[in-house]
């Protein structure tokens, strides 16, 4: 297999290892959670490999997880101490813990491969040479590492899908029900950290960050069910990271830092052109709104004069800006909507409601 | 000491410990609004969307002045806490994940454009990689400068504009009513906050500058309930943190200068939560088990009184069992009653019974006096 294909299936796993916890991350406001989670695994590894001194031990995995479950830990203490808000304890604590580890690393291990902007930046250009022999197949080391974190997170989403649901849209009433959210809600983030530090060896931290936030924020303004915001998020998730390598390529530029673009470039694309939430269809639909009630005004105030004598003076376009108060803009508006939909007829500058008009002028009535 | 009189003689040492520590005074007093105002974690996303400024501002003028970069910096810092602000505001998006995808997205571009730098054929790139962990060491006299002056404006306009922007981080509704412009004083306030965060980057790097935002006033805050006070602390507290991290990372071969300037700021941050008074957790624990002893010390004492007011004289005495049903904190009253007897409130009559000295007798009386109007 070449490369090119190698990098592109570890990208795509990393992706969509990431999407799964990230909607929940999303889901319950805990975004930034992802930050703090991916750097303050750094003591976690740090403190691993200088006890095993490998770097391929699977102990460093857990030395990780363990960091991030602990970073958890503190800033829940400290939030529950009243003495600093939530934002405040993450903004503190996790620069602490990434400053240990790169101390660490700059006094006890800066002779061996593990430097600070790899474990930042990540270069999955190298990921293809550091390989594995599987049952006679010979495949990267990343993309062994990613897919059994992938299939983690999956069984792991798979398996308590009602619960973690439930926690996340109604933790008191989870609680309740003896769901234990606060347990759950450590599992997940146990779950960050494993993700983030596989990730972190193939991207680095910041690009877990975007995986991990931008393709379920995307899923998040298309879908309102959760089971389609986790396959919407996997799949923009894959698409980004897809994109992201073919972008590094074709700028010959970090991969990814690409992905990370191209992550925030769907994005935002979602966010414009979303069917029901997206900007775009958001701005649509209060124009028609707007011309609708317009529309249904003018109908009322024909129907108000019809028939009477002042009705040869009242229902004048020209005399629409004066009693309903309307820019002539507005006045032309409602009367083009309205000629449009048959329910005005324009005679000379004088307008008479059709038939449909005066029903629909019945209807405006009874429910605005 | 030797540190100290090196600190007055040499000249990069002290270039740096003087640049170290505007910056930690300008940070620590923007961050007192930032905390109050629930927004710790936006200088995270501002320092790391200013990345692309930051190679921007070189690709656009090929310049490695600090003041060109930072100008980038800023710039592009500022557009973030605006698209921030309209995501947040206009979009079903909430506030953490318009952080997070700002941070990591504009982080991610940046890395794209200093790649590309890397490429050019005009090897002058040197030195933009220090803007991701700071590089102390490689401050000249002409970034101090640039530090001062930047540092000297925003300390200015805080100055100026104290009343108002302490209005709108404590109350922003009155200050509306009063016909404050408020959305215009944010602007103002997010953009010193912007420029705060920029003049640091080059010397603590763009990961760690949050910390030594928030870190000096969560630390100032266990300390005071005034904004004053709270401001300048944070702004002694960055200015130490800024200086010793500064100091020590130039002295010691392989130590970066922003790791080892959140380290000490994070222990100024631990010192303060567990020590300042008042607030800190040691004093109001102390304060907690003060007064359940002197809850308990009345309790019991009350509860002599009323047993021995149903008797002739008032030290009759009555068995500890007695009293340790009456506690509401059953089994607790054996150890009470000795304290009782260090007070000389009270004494034991055999190694059973306890009676009331006339000081204790006195002192329930007081009490029941006070809080039931006399009788029980």
């Amino acid at each position: 297999m070449s490369a090119s294909i190698e990098i592109q299936i570890i990208a795509v796993l990393v992706a969509v290892a990431c999407a799964l916890p990230g909607v929940f991350l999303v889901l319950r406001q805990l975004a930034m959670m992802s930050d703090a989670i991916s750097h303050a695994i750094l003591p976690g590894i740090v403190i691993a490999f200088l006890l095993t001194e490998d770097l391929s031990s699977p102990l460093l995995i857990l030395g990780a997880a363990a960091a991030g479950v602990a970073t958890v830990a503190l800033v829940e203490l400290l939030r529950k101490t009243g003495l600093l808000k939530e934002d405040a304890a993450i903004g503190i604590v996790f620069p602490a813990f990434f400053s240990i580890g790169v101390i660490l690393i700059a006094r006890f291990a800066s002779d061996v491969h593990l430097d600070v902007d790899a474990v930042l930046l990540g270069e999955l250009a190298f990921a293809p040479f550091d390989r594995v022999v599987l049952a006679s197949i010979d495949v990267p080391k990343a993309t062994l590492v990613m897919a059994s974190i992938l299939m983690l997170n999956v069984v792991f989403v798979g398996l308590f899908f009602k619960e973690l649901k439930l926690a996340t849209f109604d933790s008191a009433l989870a609680a309740t029900l003896g769901f234990t959210p606060v347990l759950l809600h450590y599992v997940l983030m146990g779950l960050v950290s494993t993700t983030a530090v596989g990730a972190f060896d193939a991207v680095g931290s910041i690009l877990v960050v975007a995986l991990m936030v931008a393709p379920p924020a995307a899923a998040y303004v298309l879908t309102q069910r959760l089971a389609s915001m986790l396959w919407m998020s996997a799949a923009l998730g894959a698409i980004s990271a897809v994109g992201g390598y073919w972008m590094a390529r074709w700028l010959d530029a970090s991969i990814a830092g690409s992905m990370a673009s191209t992550a925030g470039l769907v994005f935002l694309l979602v966010l414009a052109f979303a069917p029901e939430r997206g900007l775009v269809s958001r701005v649509r639909q209060q124009n028609r709104q707007r011309q609708v009630f317009a529309r249904d005004m003018l109908l009322i105030h024909l129907y108000h004069h019809e028939g009477l004598p002042e009705a040869e003076q009242e229902c004048r376009v020209e005399h629409l800006q004066d009693h309903l108060r309307w820019e002539r803009d507005i006045a032309m508006m409602a009367v083009r909507t309205a000629k449009r939909a048959g329910y005005v007829q324009d005679h000379a500058g004088l307008m008479k409601l059709s038939d449909s008009g005066r029903e629909q002028a019945r209807h405006a009535l009874v429910h605005i | 000491m030797e540190i100290l009189t090196e600190l007055f003689t040499d000249y990069t040492l002290r270039t740096v410990a003087l640049g170290a520590a505007l910056l930690g005074i300008s940070a620590g007093a923007l961050g007192c609004f930032a905390l109050l105002r629930r927004q710790s974690l936006l200088g995270d996303a501002i320092s790391h969307a200013a990345l692309p400024g930051i190679a921007l501002a070189f690709l656009l003028t090929g310049s490695k002045s600090s003041l060109v970069l930072i100008l980038g910096a800023g710039a592009v810092g500022w557009f973030g806490s605006v698209l921030i602000a309209a995501l947040t505001r206009r979009t079903p998006i909430t506030y953490d994940t318009a952080l997070g995808i700002l941070l990591s997205v504009f982080f991610g571009v940046g890395l794209v454009m200093l790649t590309f730098i890397q490429r050019m054929p005009d090897a002058n790139q040197a030195g933009l990689d220090s803007f991701l962990f700071g590089q102390a060491a490689a401050l000249m006299q002409r970034d101090i400068y640039v530090i001062l002056a930047i540092g000297s404006v925003i300390l200015l306009l805080t100055v100026a504009f104290w009343k108002e922007f302490k209005l709108i981080s404590f109350d922003p509704d009155m200050a509306e009513t009063l016909g404050l412009p408020v959305r215009a004083l944010e602007h103002l306030l997010t953009g010193l906050f912007v420029a705060a965060i920029v003049i640091g980057l080059q010397t603590v790097g763009v990961v760690l500058m949050s910390a030594l935002i928030v870190a000096p006033a969560a630390a100032a805050r266990q300390w005071t309930n005034r904004l004053g006070v709270m401001v300048l602390l944070a702004a002694v507290f960055g200015a130490v943190s800024g200086v010793s991290g500064a100091v020590s990372s130039s002295m010691a071969p392989n130590l970066p200068t922003g790791p080892v300037i959140v380290v000490v700021v994070s222990m100024i941050v631990a010192a303060s939560l567990l020590f300042a008074p008042n607030r800190g957790f040691v004093f109001r624990k102390i304060r907690e088990w003060k007064s359940g002893r002197a809850l308990r010390v009345d309790a019991v004492l009350v509860d002599l009184y009323t047993l021995a007011s149903q008797h002739a004289s008032s030290d009759y005495p009555h068995s500890e069992q007695v009293l340790n049903v009456m506690s509401s904190m059953s089994g607790t009253a054996k150890r009470t009653l000795h304290l009782l007897k260090t007070l000389e409130l009270a004494q034991p009559i055999d190694d059973q019974r306890w009676s009331l000295t006339p000081a204790g007798e006195e002192r329930a009386r007081k009490f029941i006096e006070e809080h039931y109007g006399g009788g029980v």
